[in-house]
C-alpha cells in the first residue's frame, strides 16, 4: 500500500466535506467566506502537489493507481482549473436563491473526479473515477433550478452521460472478458494486443465513451446544448477541467494500455480528428449566444487536439499537455466573462456584448485576449499550442499522404474559426450597442483569477519554454512500448 | 545588446509603459508614439550608416538568445544588405504613421498601443533571423490591423474590409506555417535558425522532389501576404477602409514582408523547387502589372486607386524575384524599399484629402492644387513616382528588374515594360487630373493644406527619401548587391536562365562578380 501518494485527491474530498458539514453551522450572510475558504484550500493542496517530484512512477492500490509525471501534470492542470472555477463560482452564485457551500464542494468532487482519472491505470479506477465527474455534472449542470435552460441541459446531460457511462462499462466488461486483466499496462499487467475480436469492439465503445467526455465527434451532441445552458462557472470546468481528464485517459488507454489497436485504429482516429474540427468550426459561424459558440468551439478543440494523438508519439502526447493548459486558461478567462459580463437570467448573446469595453475595459480585454487566444493567433500561448499539434501533423505527412489531407483540414477550420472569434471582438469593441448600460464592477477575487488566466495565456504564449518542458517532461512519463 | 534590439525593444516598452497611463491625457500618447518612432528612425538610420558595405552579405548587429532550446528556436536578430534598407524604410514609414495618427479623435489610448504593436511586429518581422519569430512578428500585425479598421476605419464597408483582410491575411500566415513547418522537417529538425538553415542548404541541399513540395506552400503562404494576383483583392478594400496611419504601415511596410520572405526563405532554402515556379510567378507578376493596373484607371475613388497601383507595384518586385538573377532581384529589392516610401506617401496624402474633403471620389473632387498647393505638389511627385518616372525612387528599381528578368524571360519582361508602365501613367495621371486641375468646387474653397509644418515633417521626409534613392541609389544598391547575388547563385546554377548579360546596368549599379567570373 502506498496511500501516502493519494493525498491530493483525499484532500480535496475532503476539503468538499468539510465545506459541506461547515455549511451547516454558517449564517446565510457568511456563505461567501466558506468559498474563499475551500478557494484557499484548493490552493494549498496545489501548492502542496509541487513537494511530490516527477520521478519514476509509484503505484498505489497494488496498481490501480499510478502517479507518474503525467499524472502530476495533470492534476495541478486540475486544480489550477478548480480554483477559477472556484473564484467564478463565487461569483456567479451571488444569482442563485441558496446553495453557494453545495455548489463549490460539488465542484471540489468534480475535482477530485478529474485527478483519479490522471491516476487512473486500472479500468475499474477509470470507471470509477469517470462516473463520479459525471454525476457530480448532472447537479452542476442543472444547480439553477429555477432557470428552463439550466434543467434541460441537466437532463440532456444526465441522458446522453448515461448513455456514455453504458458504452464505457461495457467496453470494459467487454475487454475483461477478452484478456482477463482490468489492469492497463506497466506493471501491473501487459499491454493489450489487438488479438481478440471481443477486446477490438470493447476498446472501440471505451473511445466512444470516453470521447463523450472531451466533446469528439460523433460523440459531441450534447457539447453545445449543455455548455449554453449551464452555469457559467459549470461550463468553465466541463471546458477545461472535463475535457483534460477525458484527455488524460485517452492518452493513457491509447498510447500505454492498447497501443497496438490506436496504430491499427489510426484512419478511424485521424477521420474523426478531421471530422471535429470541420464540424465544431462550421457550426460555430451562425451561433449568437456566446457559450453555445464556445460549446461547439469546445468541439474543433477536441479535434485539434486529436491530432496529438493520431501522429501516437510522445511529441503529440506533449503538444495535448501544452494545450490543454493554454485551452484552459483561455477558455475559463471566457466563462468568467461570461459570469459577469451579463445580467442574471439574460442570455448570453453575443450582440449583447456591444459597448462592453466602456463597461469595462479589462473585461473587454480579457474576452477579446481569449478569443485570439482561442484562435490561435501569437504570440499567444493558443498560437504554440496549434503550432506544437501542427508540427507532428506536417512531420507525418512527408510520409503519408493522408496526413498531408488532414493537416488541410486542421488549416481550413482555423481560418474558418477566425471569423467567428473575431466576430466576438468586433462585438466588444465596435458595435453600437442597442441600449447604454452601466459599467461592471469585477469584485476581488474573479479579478484576480481573470488576471491569473491572463497572465497564463500571455506568458506561456511569449516564453513558452517552461510549460514545453513540463509537458515534455509529463510526456516521457507515459509508458509508450 | 545589438541596436536592432534596441530598437525592437523600444515599441514594446513604450506599449507597456502607456498601458498603465490614464486613458485622459490624449496627447501625452500621440507625443510617445512619435517620440518612440523617431528615436527608432534615428538608429535605424545609425545602423544603415554603421553598416560594413564590404560585408553585407552576413549578418550584422546580430544578437541570438536561445528562447525554446528543445526546438531550436532563439530569439535571433541581425541586417545583411537586403534587410538593412527594409528595416530603414520600415521605421521612416513608422514615424510618417505615428505623425498621421493626429485625425485619430476617439479612443486615442487604443490606437497608439495597437499602433505600437504594430510598429513592432513589421520591424521584427525584417530584423528576425530566426524563423519561428519571423513569423510570430509579423503575425503581431494581425489583430491590431482588424481592430484599426473596425473601429476608426472610414466608409460603411468596413466591418467587412476588416474580416476580409484578417481571414484572406490569416489563411495566408496558416499556409505559410505549414510551409516553414516543412522546411524546419527538411532540415532534420534541429533548428528553426535562418542562418543556419541556409547554411545546411547551401552545403547539402534537400531532396528536389520534397522542396517541389514545399515550395508551393511558400509561394502561396507569401504571395497572400504580399497580394499576388489573384490572392490580391483584400489589399485595395482594406486599405480604402483602413484609418491612415494604418495604411500607412501595412501597404508600406507590412506587405514586404511576403516579398522579403520569399528572397529571405524561399528562394535560398528551397531553390531547387523554386525554379520550376519561376515562370509561373513571372505571369502571375504580369497579373498584378497588367490586371490589377487596369483595374486601377477603373477606380472612382483615390483611395481605391492608389491600392490598387499598390497593389499592381507588386509586380514589378515579384517579376524581379522570377527572373531568379542577381539583377533582378537586386532591382526588386529596391523597388520594395522605394515603394514602401511611396504606398506610405500617397496613402498618407490621400488621408489627409480625406480629413478635408470627406470623400475621396474623383468626380466630385477637382481643382484642389490651388487651395493645396504643398499637398497637391506632394500628391503629384507621389503620383509621377508611381509611373515610374527618372529621379524618383521607383525608377532604378524597375530599370534594374527589367535588366535583369530581360535575359531568362523577354516575352514577360516586354510585356511588362510597354504594357505596364503605360498603364501606370495612364491611372497615376488620370488620378493628378481629377483630384487636383480642373475647377474647384466651392465647398472645398478653404481646405486646409497641412498648415502646420510639423503635419508636412513626415511627407517631406518621405519624399526626401524616395527623391534621394531616386538620384543616389549608390548606397542602397551597393548593400543590397552582394546579399541578390548569394541568393541568386543557387538559382543560377542549373543550367535553365542564361547567364546574365552585361547590360548598361552597369551605369548605375557593378556588374555582378559571377558574370565576370
Amino acid at each position: 500500500m502506498n496511500a501516502i501518494l493519494t493525498m491530493p485527491e483525499m484532500a480535496v474530498t475532503a476539503l468538499a466535506l468539510g465545506l459541506l458539514v461547515l455549511d451547516l453551522w454558517t449564517p446565510a450572510d457568511r456563505k461567501g467566506d466558506l468559498g474563499i475558504a475551500a478557494i484557499g484550500g484548493l490552493a494549498l493542496i496545489l501548492a502542496g502537489s509541487f513537494l511530490f517530484g516527477a520521478g519514476a512512477p509509484q503505484y498505489a492500490f497494488g496498481g490501480m493507481y499510478v502517479l507518474d509525471g503525467m499524472a502530476l501534470f495533470f492534476k495541478r492542470l486540475m486544480l489550477g482549473v478548480g480554483v477559477v472555477a472556484l473564484a467564478a463560482a463565487l461569483e456567479y452564485s451571488k444569482r442563485f436563491a441558496a446553495g453557494t457551500a453545495e455548489y463549490c464542494a460539488l465542484i471540489l468532487l468534480a475535482v477530485s473526479g478529474m485527478m483519479w482519472a490522471a491516476s487512473a491505470n486500472h479500468w475499474a479506477l477509470l470507471f470509477v473515477s469517470v462516473e463520479l465527474m459525471t454525476v457530480t455534472f448532472y447537479v452542476l449542470v442543472s444547480f439553477e433550478r429555477t432557470r428552463m435552460p439550466s434543467l434541460e441541459a441537466g437532463v440532456k446531460y444526465l441522458i446522453l452521460g448515461a448513455l456514455a457511462s453504458a458504452f464505457l462499462v461495457y467496453g470494459v466488461a467487454l475487454v475483461f472478458g477478452g484478456t482477463g486483466t482490468l489492469g492497463f499496462a506497466g506493471d501491473s499487467g501487459p499491454g493489450l494486443g489487438t488479438g481478440s475480436v471481443l477486446v477490438r469492439v470493447g476498446l472501440a465503445l471505451v473511445l466512444a465513451g470516453l470521447g463523450f467526455k472531451i466533446g469528439m465527434v460523433p460523440c459531441q451532441f450534447w457539447a453545445p446544448d449543455v455548455y449554453q445552458g449551464a452555469p457559467a462557472p459549470t461550463a468553465a470546468l466541463l471546458a477545461a477541467g472535463s475535457k483534460a481528464a477525458g484527455f488524460a485517459l485517452l492518452l493513457r488507454v491509447l498510447l500505454e494500455a492498447a497501443p497496438d489497436w490506436a496504430l491499427e485504429m489510426r484512419p478511424v482516429l485521424m477521420l474523426i480528428a478531421g471530422a471535429s474540427i470541420l464540424y465544431g468550426n462550421l457550426c460555430a459561424i451562425p451561433q449568437r449566444n456566446l457559450k453555445r459558440l464556445l460549446g461547439y468551439s469546445s468541439i474543433a478543440h477536441a479535434g485539434y487536439m486529436l491530432l496529438g494523438i493520431v501522429v501516437l508519439e510522445r511529441a503529440g502526447a506533449a503538444a495535448i499537455l501544452f494545450y490543454l493548459a493554454g485551452y484552459a486558461c483561455a477558455v475559463l478567462a471566457a466563462f468568467l466573462v461570461a459570469a459577469l459580463a451579463f445580467d442574471p437570467g439574460e442570455p448570453e448573446e453575443i450582440p449583447a456584448l456591444a459597448g462592453l469595453h466602456r463597461r469595462s475595459p479589462y473585461l473587454a480585454a480579457a474576452l477579446a485576449l481569449s478569443m485570439i487566444s482561442l484562435a490561435g493567433i501569437p504570440p499567444l500561448v493558443g498560437f504554440f499550442g496549434k503550432f506544437l499539434l501542427l508540427k507532428g501533423v506536417v512531420l507525418a505527412a512527408f510520409d503519408s499522404r493522408s496526413f498531408g489531407w488532414l493537416a488541410g483540414v486542421a488549416l481550413a477550420g482555423i481560418v474558418t474559426s477566425f471569423y467567428y472569434y473575431f466576430g466576438v471582438v468586433r462585438a466588444i469593441y465596435w458595435s453600437a450597442p442597442a441600449a447604454e448600460r452601466p459599467p461592471i464592477a469585477v469584485s476581488r477575487v474573479a479579478g484576480a483569477a481573470l488576471g491569473a488566466c491572463l497572465v497564463g495565456i500571455v506568458a506561456a504564449g511569449v516564453f513558452p519554454s517552461p510549460l514545453l518542458e513540463a509537458a515534455r517532461l509529463a510526456a516521457g512519463a507515459l509508458r509508450i512500448p | 545588446m545589438s541596436i536592432l534590439t534596441v530598437i525592437l525593444l523600444l515599441p514594446l516598452l513604450a506599449l507597456a509603459a502607456l498601458a498603465a497611463w490614464p486613458s485622459r491625457q490624449r496627447v501625452m500618447f500621440q507625443a510617445v508614439t512619435i517620440g518612440i518612432t523617431f528615436v527608432e528612425l534615428v538608429l535605424a538610420s545609425l545602423a544603415a550608416w554603421q553598416f560594413d558595405v564590404s560585408a553585407a552579405q552576413s549578418f550584422q548587429f546580430v544578437q541570438k538568445v536561445p528562447w525554446i532550446p528543445s526546438l531550436g528556436i532563439s530569439f535571433h536578430v541581425g541586417v545583411d544588405g537586403l534587410s538593412v534598407g527594409l528595416v530603414w524604410m520600415a521605421t521612416l514609414v513608422s514615424f510618417a504613421a505615428a505623425c498621421a495618427s493626429w485625425e485619430i479623435r476617439e479612443r486615442v489610448k487604443t490606437f497608439h498601443l495597437l499602433l505600437l504593436l504594430m510598429n513592432a511586429g513589421v520591424l521584427g518581422a525584417f530584423a528576425s533571423l530566426d524563423l519561428f519569430f519571423f513569423y510570430i512578428f509579423h503575425e503581431l500585425a494581425l489583430v491590431p490591423t482588424f481592430l484599426m479598421i473596425g473601429i476608426w476605419g472610414r466608409g460603411g464597408q468596413r466591418s467587412y474590409a476588416a474580416f476580409k483582410i484578417t481571414l484572406y491575411l490569416g489563411l495566408g500566415s496558416m499556409v505559410l506555417l505549414l510551409g516553414l513547418l516543412a522546411v524546419f522537417f527538411l532540415a532534420g529538425q534541429t533548428t528553426f535558425d535562418m542562418v543556419e538553415l541556409a547554411a545546411q542548404a547551401r552545403q547539402s541541399p534537400f531532396p528536389v522532389a520534397r522542396q517541389q513540395a514545399v515550395f508551393p506552400l511558400l509561394l502561396l503562404g507569401f504571395g497572400i501576404l504580399a497580394s499576388l494576383w489573384p490572392f490580391h483583392t483584400w489589399a485595395p478594400l482594406a486599405y480604402g477602409a483602413a484609418p491612415t496611419p494604418t495604411a500607412m504601415l501595412h501597404a508600406g511596410a507590412l506587405k514586404k514582408f511576403g516579398l522579403y520572405g520569399l528572397l529571405r526563405v524561399a528562394l535560398p532554402l528551397v531553390p531547387d523547387g523554386a525554379r520550376d515556379w519561376m515562370s509561373v510567378l513571372a505571369w502571375l507578376a504580369l497579373g498584378n502589372l497588367l490586371f490589377c493596373g487596369l483595374v486601377a484607371v477603373r477606380q472612382k475613388e483615390l483611395d481605391r486607386l492608389i491600392g490598387y497601383s499598390s497593389v499592381a507595384h507588386m509586380g514589378f518586385i515579384f517579376l524581379g524575384i522570377a527572373s531568379g538573377t542577381a539583377l533582378g532581384i537586386t532591382g526588386a529589392a529596391v523597388v520594395m524599399v522605394a515603394h514602401g516610401m511611396l504606398a506610405a506617401l500617397s496613402f498618407g496624402l490621400s488621408g489627409h484629402l480625406y480629413q478635408q474633403t470627406r470623400t475621396l471620389e474623383l468626380d466630385r473632387l477637382g481643382g484642389l492644387l490651388r487651395p493645396m498647393p504643398f499637398l497637391g505638389t506632394a500628391l503629384v511627385m507621389a503620383m509621377l513616382a508611381a509611373c515610374g518616372v527618372p529621379g524618383f525612387g521607383n525608377f532604378p528599381g524597375e530599370l534594374l528588374v527589367f535588366f535583369g528578368s530581360w535575359p531568362p524571360r523577354p516575352a514577360a519582361t516586354a510585356i511588362a515594360a510597354a504594357a505596364a508602365l503605360v498603364v501606370g501613367a495612364v491611372y497615376a495621371l488620370r488620378a493628378v487630373r481629377k483630384a487636383l486641375h480642373g475647377p474647384l468646387p466651392d465647398a472645398w474653397q478653404a481646405a486646409d493644406d497641412l498648415s502646420n509644418p510639423w503635419r508636412r515633417l513626415p511627407f517631406v521626409l518621405l519624399l526626401a527619401g524616395l527623391i534621394g534613392l531616386g538620384c543616389f541609389p549608390g548606397p542602397l544598391v551597393d548593400r543590397i548587391q552582394p546579399a541578390a547575388a548569394a541568393i541568386a547563385r543557387p538559382l543560377e546554377s542549373a543550367p535553365a536562365p542564361a547567364a546574365l548579360i552585361p547590360l548598361p546596368a552597369a551605369a548605375l549599379t557593378r556588374p555582378p562578380e559571377e558574370a565576370s567570373r
